[in-house]
């Protein structure tokens, strides 16, 4: 079982961080813990460097305090904010290059069913918005279509925020940002439907205005893609540094954005998935 | 995953490589390549289309679908091949693909990162020119630019070469104090499209398997400690920790590279390969110009003239101490290369002390041969 690889070597106690120690004694591994259970265990991320209000800050501790079983979870991300918070992270996670997480995910989880054929491990692919919309979109669809077992998630703060905030395919049409200097041209880019017809059998947008909807949301994706195939979500991450608001304002938003319509909460699943969580949420509160 | 298993035994390394009885087969380089790969041990391949590699990656299908390989599929473009191939070795598997050409540069990103990340990769690259114009004819232009990446870079001569090559290159690349990615380059066409006799050993032994917690660096299985682990971690603040790290970092891939001279010289039998070494005119070259300058060599010969030949195997690391070794009190060194840039007598010139000898010449490229005479006028030129 691979909780014990948080285990410190005898003799090296005294020099290991607190930090360390308190998620050998703390740590949320194997305890299936989630949302509820925040502030009475050690979190898997801390002393991040993103900025104050980052949305993919909250984002990601929601994420990670989310997951079904840490304790067999590898992360890919990948270039941009959301990769300046993996190291981290506690949990095995990969960096490879801008916008590929999707292809390394593909061949990790298809080694480690070949290693682990009795043990599920759980892949999750976590980028931003260039990174899974743009850039990287083509070997994206195509895990999709292939039907890749893992859950793939959007930090999605509308820009290039790592960059100096440039303008990407998610970002709002009108938007003002750098390199379109005249307002974005084009509509945002529909991509929980791509997901959906590109054979996500569960695919989401969503915001972080509601956590415990949020970790229902992760924890579907995880345990769905395990077992029927690909799954997307999407998490509007508001960026105060870029969209020039206050960070204590990035709630708010993400609150009016959703109420507005200018984010709508959308949730998609194949007929076998939704059969699938009425299984898994039988008798459970979610 | 296929589900079909095959009856091969576990051998030694050794015993597969130097020990085991060959037997004499009259095949392709593609063929030679699903040779090699049936007694690799390999669990995952992930292949993409191109001539004039396709072939081969076919091949390694059918290896798939009869069990020889645990997982196969065909990927969305280079990039993504090399990228998925970059999870499956993190993920602790041992893995193989190919490609070539406007393929390589097409996923050119992802070298650098393999070398960086430490992955034990094995990739063949079958040479075609590169755009523009679009050309799929044999040309060793790409080899020139992947010699930086940090990868371990072997040329194969001859659809045997190829065969042993890919073969020991697993577990040279494999090995703790090396773990880098090899490249084993062959030249489209002249070595994937003929025919050849090959010496191979018996159908029914294969390599050890991979063994990643050998690894100098962690897998990403969640077994291994420490679980605060992240492949590869950027050092890209700006203050001098984060340069010193990338620097070191940086280093140590070289370093591994240089320490992989020993298993190269035990596995391959050197960095290079000498015919008539004591001749006062060398030709120095790799891959299929060497075929070509062996050619020549027995033309000369008969002529009562006595030319050698230093054939380099392995690019990086490169056998700089050979060649300055036995370029030594030699009248000239005459490079022919299949390319225009001349990437290698640019190597050669590098390192041999009076490089005024060193010849880049005959250069041959955009898919044209390289017939003997040009070698033979060549040499008469400096008699």
């Amino acid at each position: 079982m691979s909780v014990k690889i948080v285990k410190i070597s005898p003799g090296f106690e005294e020099i290991m961080p607190k930090d360390y120690k308190d998620l050998v004694s703390n740590g949320p591994y194997g305890k299936g813990f989630g949302i509820k259970e925040l502030g009475t265990f050690k979190e898997l991320i801390e002393e991040h460097p993103l900025c104050a209000g980052c949305g993919l800050a909250l984002s990601k501790r929601l994420i990670l305090a989310s997951l079904p079983s840490p304790e067999n979870t590898i992360i890919v991300g990948t270039t941009g904010c959301s990769s300046l918070s993996f190291s981290q992270v506690a949990l095995h996670n990969i960096h490879s290059i801008f916008g590929n997480q999707n292809a390394v995910a593909t061949g990790l989880k298809r080694a480690l069913e070949i290693r682990f054929p009795d043990v599920i491990k759980d892949v999750v692919a976590i980028g931003g918005d260039g990174a899974i919309g743009d850039i990287g979109l083509g070997m994206v669809m195509h895990s999709w279509f292939r039907g890749e077992k893992f859950a793939t998630i959007m930090l999605d703060n509308e820009s290039y925020a790592n960059t100096g905030g440039q303008e990407s395919g998610m970002s709002q049409q009108g938007a003002v940002l750098n390199m379109a200097p005249t307002g974005k041209k084009y509509n945002k880019l529909p991509m929980a439907e791509i997901a959906r017809d590109a054979g996500c059998v569960y695919s989401v947008s969503v915001t972080f205005a509601k956590p415990k909807r949020l970790e229902k949301i992760i924890r579907r994706a995880v345990l769905i893609a395990r077992q029927l195939g690909p799954t997307y979500i999407q998490i509007y991450c508001p960026c105060p540094t870029n969209y020039k608001h206050k960070p204590s304002e990035s709630l708010e938003r993400a609150r009016d954005a959703e109420k507005s319509g200018a984010y709508p909460v959308k949730e998609y699943m194949s007929p076998e998935a939704e059969e699938l969580i009425k299984k898994l949420e039988e008798g459970k509160k979610c | 995953m296929a589900v079909k298993t095959t009856s091969q035994s576990i051998v030694e390394p050794e015993h597969l490589f130097f020990k085991a009885e060959r037997e004499k087969q009259f095949i392709t380089g593609s063929e030679a390549v699903k040779e090699a790969i049936k007694r690799a041990n390999v669990d995952m391949a992930i292949s993409y289309p191109i001539t004039p590699q396709s072939e081969s990656m076919h091949l390694v299908g059918d290896l798939y679908a009869q069990g020889y390989v645990k997982d196969y599929y065909r990927g969305e473009n280079e990039l993504g091949v090399m990228s998925a191939v970059a999870g499956a070795s993190m993920g602790g598997v041992r893995v193989f693909t190919a490609t070539g050409g406007q393929g390589s540069l097409r996923a050119f990103e992802m070298f650098p990162t393999w070398a960086g990340a430490r992955l034990p990769v094995v990739c063949a690259f079958f040479c075609r020119g590169l755009n523009s114009p679009l050309t799929i004819q044999p040309d060793t232009i790409e080899i020139g630019l992947m010699l930086d990446t940090g990868m371990i870079i072997l040329h194969a001569e001859t659809a045997q070469d190829l065969y042993d090559m890919i073969l020991k290159a697993f577990i040279i690349a494999e090995e703790p104090d090396v773990h880098l990615p090899i490249a084993v380059f062959a030249d489209g066409f002249f070595v994937t499209h003929t025919r050849e006799i090959v010496e191979i050993a018996p159908e029914d032994i294969k390599l050890p398997p991979y063994n990643p917690y050998k690894s100098p660096v962690p897998v990403m299985d969640m077994e291994t400690p420490p679980v605060r682990q992240m492949r590869d971690p950027f050092v890209m603040k700006s203050n001098f920790i984060s340069y010193a790290t990338h620097a070191s970092w940086q280093q140590e891939v070289r370093a591994a590279a240089e320490r992989a001279r020993k298993h190269i010289n035990r596995y391959l039998g050197g960095l290079i390969e000498t015919e008539n070494e004591d001749a006062d005119i060398l030709f120095m070259t790799s891959g299929t110009a060497a075929s070509q300058a062996r050619a020549a060599i027995i033309e000369l010969e008969k002529e009562g003239i006595k030319v050698g030949l230093v054939k380099i195997k392995s690019l990086r690391p490169f056998p700089t101490e050979d060649i300055r070794r036995i370029a030594k009190n030699k009248k000239a060194i005459i490079v022919p290369e299949f390319n225009i840039t001349g990437w290698l007598a640019r190597e050669i010139k590098a390192v041999v002390e009076d490089n005024s000898k060193v010849i880049g010449a005959p250069r041959v490229f955009g898919g044209m041969t390289m017939p003997v005479e040009l070698l033979l006028d060549e040499i008469k030129k400096h008699l």
